[in-house]
C-alpha cells in the first residue's frame, strides 16, 4: 500500500526548487539592470557625477552585494542551461536532476574562482 | 476459431479533429524559443562583461569615467555592449512578463504591472542606446585628471 500524501500542498524536489531559484534570481538579475543601465547613463552627465556613484558601487557593502548578485547571474546562466537541454535534448528530462547537480557544482567552481579575487578588489588586499 | 475481422466503413467526420481553435497566432511560442536562444548568448555576453569588468586587473575598484571611457573609444565594445543591453532587456522583461501572467489575477492589475514593465524596458533600452553612441570620452572643459590617458596624449 503505497502511503497516503500529508496535504495537497505540491512539494517539488529539484525540478520544483530550481524553477523558483530561477525565477527569484532572474527578477533579482532584472532590478539591477535597470539601475545599472541608469548609473552608466551618468557618463553623459559629467565625469564627476559618474564617478561619484560608481564610488558607491566600492565600499564594502557593494562589494558582497556585487558577490551576491554575480551568485545570481551564475546560477540563473547554468540552470538556463539546463532548461534548454531538458527541453531540446532527447535525454534531458531523464536527466534533468543529475544535470542540476552539474549546475551546482559548475556554481561552486566558478563562485571559487570569483569570490576571492573580487572579495580582495574590494576589501583592498593588492593596493 | 474462424473469425474474419471485417474492415467496416467508417464515416468520414464532419471535419478535421481540433483540439482548439487558434486566434492569437504563435506568440508564445516564439517567446518560449526566444529565450533559450537569447538566454545562450547572453551567457558568452555577461560572463564576458563580468570577466573584464571584475576579474581584470582590480575588478570593481578600477572602474571610473576613464575606464568606461576606454572601453567605449572601440567598436568592439560598443557593439558587445548594445548586444548585451537589448538582449538581456528582451530576456528579462519576457521573463518579468511571464512572472506577472503567473502571480497577477486581476485584470486590471495585471495591466497596470505590465504596462509599468513595458514602460521601464522602453526607458531604459532607449536611453542605454543612445548612452553608447552618444558618449563622448573626452569631453570639453572636464578635468583631464578624470579622462583617459588618450584624451590628452
Amino acid at each position: 500500500m503505497p502511503t497516503a500524501p500529508a496535504g495537497t500542498l505540491y512539494r517539488g524536489r529539484e525540478g520544483m526548487w530550481s524553477w523558483v531559484a530561477h525565477r527569484v534570481t532572474g527578477v533579482l538579475i532584472f532590478f539591477f539592470l535597470l539601475v545599472h543601465v541608469l548609473d552608466t547613463a551618468l557618463v553623459r552627465v559629467s565625469p564627476e557625477a559618474y564617478n561619484a556613484v560608481i564610488g558607491t558601487y566600492q565600499t564594502p557593502i557593494m562589494g558582497l552585494g556585487e558577490a551576491g548578485l554575480v551568485a545570481a547571474i551564475v546560477f540563473h546562466a547554468f540552470n538556463g542551461i539546463r532548461i534548454a537541454l531538458v527541453d531540446f535534448w532527447a535525454k534531458g528530462p531523464r536527466y534533468h536532476r543529475v544535470m542540476l547537480w552539474v549546475v551546482v557544482g559548475l556554481f561552486v567552481v566558478t563562485m571559487a574562482g570569483f569570490l576571492p579575487r573580487h572579495l580582495m578588489n574590494v576589501f583592498g588586499g593588492g593596493h | 476459431m474462424a473469425t474474419t475481422q471485417s474492415t467496416a466503413a467508417v464515416a468520414a467526420p464532419r471535419s478535421p479533429y481540433g483540439r482548439r481553435k487558434t486566434t492569437r497566432g504563435n506568440y508564445e511560442l516564439y517567446s518560449w524559443v526566444f529565450m533559450r536562444a537569447s538566454g545562450v548568448v547572453l551567457v558568452v555576453l555577461v560572463f564576458g562583461h563580468l570577466f573584464v569588468n571584475l576579474m581584470v586587473g582590480e575588478g570593481v575598484s578600477a572602474i571610473d569615467f576613464a575606464f568606461v571611457g576606454g572601453k567605449w573609444s572601440s567598436p568592439f565594445w560598443q557593439v558587445w555592449d548594445l548586444l548585451m543591453l537589448w538582449l538581456a532587456m528582451f530576456h528579462g522583461t519576457n521573463g518579468v512578463r511571464t512572472i506577472i501572467n503567473d502571480y497577477a489575477q486581476r485584470d486590471s492589475t495585471r495591466g497596470v504591472l505590465k504596462g509599468l514593465l513595458y514602460l521601464a524596458f522602453a526607458i531604459v533600452v532607449v536611453l542605454g542606446t543612445l548612452v553608447i553612441f552618444t558618449f563622448d570620452p573626452c569631453p570639453a572643459n572636464a578635468d583631464p585628471e578624470l579622462l583617459a590617458s588618450f584624451c590628452t596624449a
